[in-house]
């Protein structure tokens, strides 16, 4: 009987070890995250003047001052909130729209050509779209309201709609590729029309998975750095009110990513200014990671498929 | 009579079918209006770009050092180190991503196991870019004590990119048919021996477009690199290949726009604008290449 050599084995098992560590990088990787940017934090947090629930829900916000420091990350959270809102109003139709359209209404080939448009289009560095924020929407926003200044919640939530809605169109795009051909042919066959069927059919059948592109269309909206940095304003300001619009589009606002990404650079080490950033880093990976997880949740369901 | 009208009948169109007909067209236009309104803008944007950046590009642009306080001049110094930064971060992220694909996709059993593991694929793939650069600045910068530094800063990227590289390696590797491996295992071939002879031959293209895309991700990206690496401005020589050593601080064109378009007063307009078509440019042609190789792959594959 051939045998393998015996260092061929041996080196066998050490590249299937390799593979295996390998394998749980990202596992590794994601804890790491998480401590590393805790271990940053921790100094604040256990300090024992600091009261998470002050830190939420208090909107003054003023790392600098010399002394009489104030973290509240409230009006940040505002301006997360409505920026990501506003966004959301804006990319969920079209990004669902342009899903059904790619998915059930377009010939084969126009379908190719949108779907490298649509890839092109998730492709923009994010730089490039807070730079298009800050030169050509600014101008345009201005022009067209009549706005003091053009860098507004309405010309970040632009800019984040169209960076989210590749994301919703492609994972849109293929839940409704998932739902069985068998279904549409069953609808067609009843002689009801394509859209009858898209309506009572399709979207019925690819519910779950068109909520979890919405979702991660969303986390990603809460993700964004510097577009939201060159593009919002940059004013620590609370841009909704009990009235009617309660949304105001033309107030500048600031949101929790540009915050770090805007102060951290201007901090000295293990200052609680700096600490105070690295808390919002958890808050936001924090969220980032519940979003992520409802959506892949949705999904494969609790058990998993 | 009554058999007459009522054929006649049987083919004339009913309110119903007309209104249904209408409903029809009504949705196909309002969603054919709506993708419109998503692929316009792209056009739009670029064509703009390109318009208010034309008297500034040129070859020189790209070659030569900035000049004036970064007002006048070229980028040479930032696209160098982007070159860098990606280059760099594709060297760490590559192999790793890809021995990950290859356990998930070859060796791991459907088990609670390998559930968590897709989880954190998908979850780092989430996780917003600023707290990356968090993540790399504690533990790169700080606790690995490089400072810093290009090679922090690879890292940081090379840590975004992997989950994306695990998932599109994934996908190129599953792609190669069960019975290959089986024909393989049947003739006594070991696991290993199996992915190294017939699915990674089978599969590298697929796997070298995954890995091209991201590239041009790397190459885009600000937030994690702002702190972890590249600096507003750094003097090299010009023309100088090796200018930037692993624990130099460098700069990015990323970096670069953000800075000239925030930070620098008074820059003359052509000059952001130039940089922005330039990174766009280097992202768009990236993506254009894995597209194009992607599609002369699927038409022609071997199964």
């Amino acid at each position: 009987m051939l045998q393998r050599s015996k260092y061929k084995v041996i080196r066998e098992a050490l590249i299937e070890w390799i593979i295996r560590i390998c394998g749980i990088s990202a596992v590794v990787f994601v804890f790491a995250i998480f401590l590393f940017v805790f271990w940053q934090g921790k100094g604040l947090i256990f300090s024992g003047d600091f009261d998470f629930w002050k830190f939420l829900t208090t909107k003054e916000w003023y790392p600098a001052s010399e002394n009489n420091p104030r973290y509240g990350v409230y009006a940040l959270i505002a301006g997360t909130v409505s920026v990501t809102v506003l966004a959301m109003i804006i990319a969920v139709p079209f990004g669902l729209g342009a899903a059904l359209f790619i998915s059930e209404f377009c010939s084969p080939k126009l379908k190719e050509t949108l779907k490298i448009v649509i890839e092109l289009l998730a492709a923009i560095p994010s730089v490039v779209w807070g730079f298009i924020g800050l030169t050509i929407m600014n101008h345009l926003i201005m022009e067209l309201f009549g706005a003091p200044i053009g860098l507004t919640v309405l010309n970040g939530a632009i800019i984040l709609a169209l960076m989210s809605v590749p994301i919703i169109v492609s994972i849109g795009e293929d839940a409704l590729q998932a739902v069985p051909d068998s279904y549409r042919e069953a609808g067609i066959g009843l002689g009801v029309t394509r859209w009858q069927m898209v309506y009572k059919v399709l979207l019925p059948a690819a519910k779950n998975g068109l909520l979890a592109a919405v979702l991660l269309g969303v986390g990603r909206a809460i993700g964004e750095t510097m577009a939201v940095l060159m593009a919002t304003g940059h004013a620590v300001h609370i841009p909704f009110d009990a009235e009617f619009p309660f949304l105001h589009g033309l107030d500048s606002v600031r949101t929790l990513t540009a915050t770090i990404a805007a102060e951290l650079g201007e901090t000295a080490r293990d200052s609680s200014h700096y600490q105070v950033l690295f808390i919002i880093g958890i808050l936001l990976f924090t969220i980032t990671f519940a979003v992520n997880l409802t959506a892949d949740l949705i999904v494969k369901g609790v058990k998993g498929k | 009579m009554i058999e007459a009208a009522n054929n006649a009948k049987k083919f004339t169109e009913t309110t119903v079918g007309r209104n249904c007909r209408f409903t029809e067209k009504i949705a196909k236009s309002v969603f054919f209006l709506m993708t419109l309104t998503m692929v316009l803008p792209l056009l739009l944007i670029v064509g703009f770009l390109f318009y208010k950046a034309w008297p500034a590009l040129s070859i020189d642009f790209v070659l030569e050092l900035p000049k004036n306080g970064m007002r006048a001049g070229g980028i040479w110094p930032a696209f160098l180190g982007t070159l860098y930064l990606v280059l760099i971060s594709l060297v760490i992220a590559a192999p790793i991503g890809v021995m990950a694909a290859i356990y998930l996709n070859e060796y791991a059993k459907e088990n609670w196991f390998t559930r968590i593991i897709n989880l954190a694929v998908i979850n780092l793939a989430g996780v917003p870019s600023i707290v990356h650069a968090l993540f790399g600045l504690g533990a790169f910068v700080l606790a690995a004590g490089l400072g810093r530094s290009v090679l922090a800063a690879s890292l940081t990227l090379a840590v975004m990119t992997l989950p994306v590289i695990i998932a599109s390696t994934k996908e190129a590797l599953s792609a190669v048919p069960m019975s290959f491996r089986q024909a393989s295992w049947n003739m006594g071939v070991s696991r290993w021996q199996t992915i190294r002879g017939i699915v990674m031959p089978n599969s590298i293209s697929g796997i070298l477009t995954g890995i091209i895309l991201q590239v041009s991700r790397a190459a885009g990206e600000t937030a994690p690199i702002m702190f972890t690496g590249v600096v507003f401005y750094k003097a090299i020589e010009k023309g100088d290949l090796l200018a930037y050593g692993l624990l130099d601080q460098c700069m990015a064109l990323a970096m670069h726009l953000y800075t000239i378009s925030t930070q620098v007063p008074n820059v003359p307009d052509a000059v952001p604008f130039a940089t922005a078509v330039l990174l766009l440019g280097v992202v768009l042609l990236v993506n254009a290449l894995s597209i194009g190789l992607r599609i002369y792959l699927r038409t022609h594959r071997k199964w």
